[in-house]
């Protein structure tokens, strides 16, 4: 670390939250001190005090000072690293920044938050949500397409890593697993090549983008602490 | 210079933050009242995702979700007072309330929506609410003013709807929530930001809120009678 800059992450393995800074430190190449938080049999003191309000992970502190909300830090971390690796948000086109925080915003209330509820429900609660995160992704399909790949995704597109930006790194550090997720929800793929394939290429090739592998955990360690949730939603019942 | 529009229906809190911004930014908008049990084209086509107000649409661009607007706002008239602090670390900690306030200040309207145990419930949820942000955020404030410091900003407008509305809500559903004792920093800002320039100007008067939610009140409870029926 360099001169007087001090940067600690206190974080989760599964965390999605906790792995979208991760990903945006590792793109601007910033260097920080990691702190794996255990949020079951305890939180440790720093993290009590810097997030004394919902005492959660990610909190990002630098130089002391925490910040809290994995979408907050990303722009935090946009504006104070000015000079570091690439822009994570649009920077002149004020449209855009807010087309791209409407749809940080769907993904996270209208996917993300579904998709737990189709872990954690069960019975009609969790039918409704299972169909409401399958319109929501052709929902974003749309929005995707209208808003941000009128022409598709380039072939190679996110090999150059300047590409992966806000929007990629709050999708794709949940969605990035969406294979492993898609074992607990029966009936369906819950992005399906078929039904979504903007969505699905896009996705698809962010997990290949380097930094995105080296951060999101591996496929089999996801689908067992899935299926720990979804047997504590369930009781002892082994149907899934 | 582009045209601004608003299509937001009256009193809704969060048509009135977008209007309380323009306002501070002196920006002329036309705004358009929406009819929510017959929507307009307009209305579809701007927000074809939620179908909700307040959609502000800028030189035919449609920006939608209230704290978005008032973020988009922010940046595009950067040169008028600005809704938020300067330095990174400031907007992060106002980021976080006005995240907090979007998330947390729907058990408030369920107060005047329910009744009997649900209601109970919606109060004790509100209650918490209110006590995070008594000690966390109006902490911060002490006699001071605003979260924008001497001038209102985008923290203040996130919670200005707690004031006159809550206000409102307790009147026609019978229940006190804000206790002045209990809630003295709150109460002291709210009074400030109701006084505050330019937004006492423009708040929908008391009355006219109070019976507004009392009719809506009624049809609820009346609705939800019939329904369980």
């Amino acid at each position: 670390m360099s001169g007087e800059e001090k940067v600690v992450l206190h974080g989760m393995w599964a965390s999605p939250y906790a792995k979208r800074v991760e990903i945006a430190l590792k793109l601007k190449g910033i260097p920080y001190e990691y702190v794996e938080e255990d949020l079951l049999n305890g939180k440790s003191e720093a993290l009590l005090k810097h997030n004394p309000v919902h005492q959660k992970v990610p909190v990002l502190v630098h130089n002391g000072k925490p910040v809290i909300e994995s979408c907050i830090i990303l722009e935090y971390i946009d504006e104070t690293w000015k000079s570091s690796g690439h822009a994570l948000f649009p920077q002149e086109d004020t449209y855009r920044r807010a087309r791209v925080r409407f749809w940080a915003d769907f993904i996270q209330r209208q996917l993300l938050e579904k998709f737990i509820v189709t872990i954690t429900a069960v019975g009609e609660a969790r039918e409704e949500a299972i169909k409401e995160l399958r319109k929501n992704m052709e929902l974003l399909e749309e929005g995707l397409r209208v808003n941000f790949f009128p022409e598709g995704i380039p072939q190679y597109h996110f090999d150059d890593q300047k590409n992966v930006r806000f929007l990629d790194i709050t999708m794709c550090a949940f969605f990035g697993l969406h294979k492993a997720q898609s074992e607990f929800v029966r009936t369906t793929e819950i992005i399906d090549l078929q039904r979504t394939p903007l969505v699905f290429s896009w996705v698809e090739s962010l997990k290949e983008v380097p930094v995105v592998k080296e951060v999101l955990p591996p496929h089999d360690e996801v689908v067992n602490l899935l299926r720990g949730f979804r047997q504590n939603a369930v009781g002892s019942s082994p149907q899934v | 210079m582009a045209d601004v529009k608003l299509l937001g229906t009256w009193p809704s809190p969060f048509s009135y933050r977008v209007i309380l911004a323009l306002k501070l930014k002196g920006i002329d908008y036309e705004y358009i009242e929406q009819d929510l049990s017959n929507k307009s084209p307009l209305l579809l086509q701007s927000n074809p995702v939620y179908k909700k107000i307040p959609v502000l649409i800028h030189g035919g661009n449609p920006i939608s979700e209230s704290m978005t607007i008032l973020q988009y706002i922010d940046e595009s008239w950067p040169e008028t007072h600005p809704l938020l602090p300067a330095d990174p670390y400031g907007r992060a900690v106002a980021r976080f309330w006005i995240k907090f306030a979007e998330e947390k200040l729907s058990s408030a309207s369920m107060i005047f929506r329910t009744s009997g145990e649900e209601q109970g419930k919606a109060v004790r949820e509100t209650v918490e609410v209110m006590e995070i942000l008594e000690e966390h955020a109006f902490g911060s404030l002490k006699e001071k003013g605003f979260f924008g410091g001497e001038k209102v900003n985008m923290v203040d407008l996130a919670y200005g709807v707690m004031g006159r509305w809550f206000d409102a809500i307790e009147e026609c559903s019978g229940v006190k929530v804000i206790d002045p004792l209990k809630f003295p920093l709150f109460c002291g800002w709210a009074e400030r930001f109701n006084e505050a320039p330019v937004i006492r100007d423009n708040l929908p008067g008391r009355k006219e809120l109070v019976d507004f939610y009392k009719r809506r009140r009624e049809m609820m409870l009346a609705a939800a009678a019939a329904a369980s029926n």
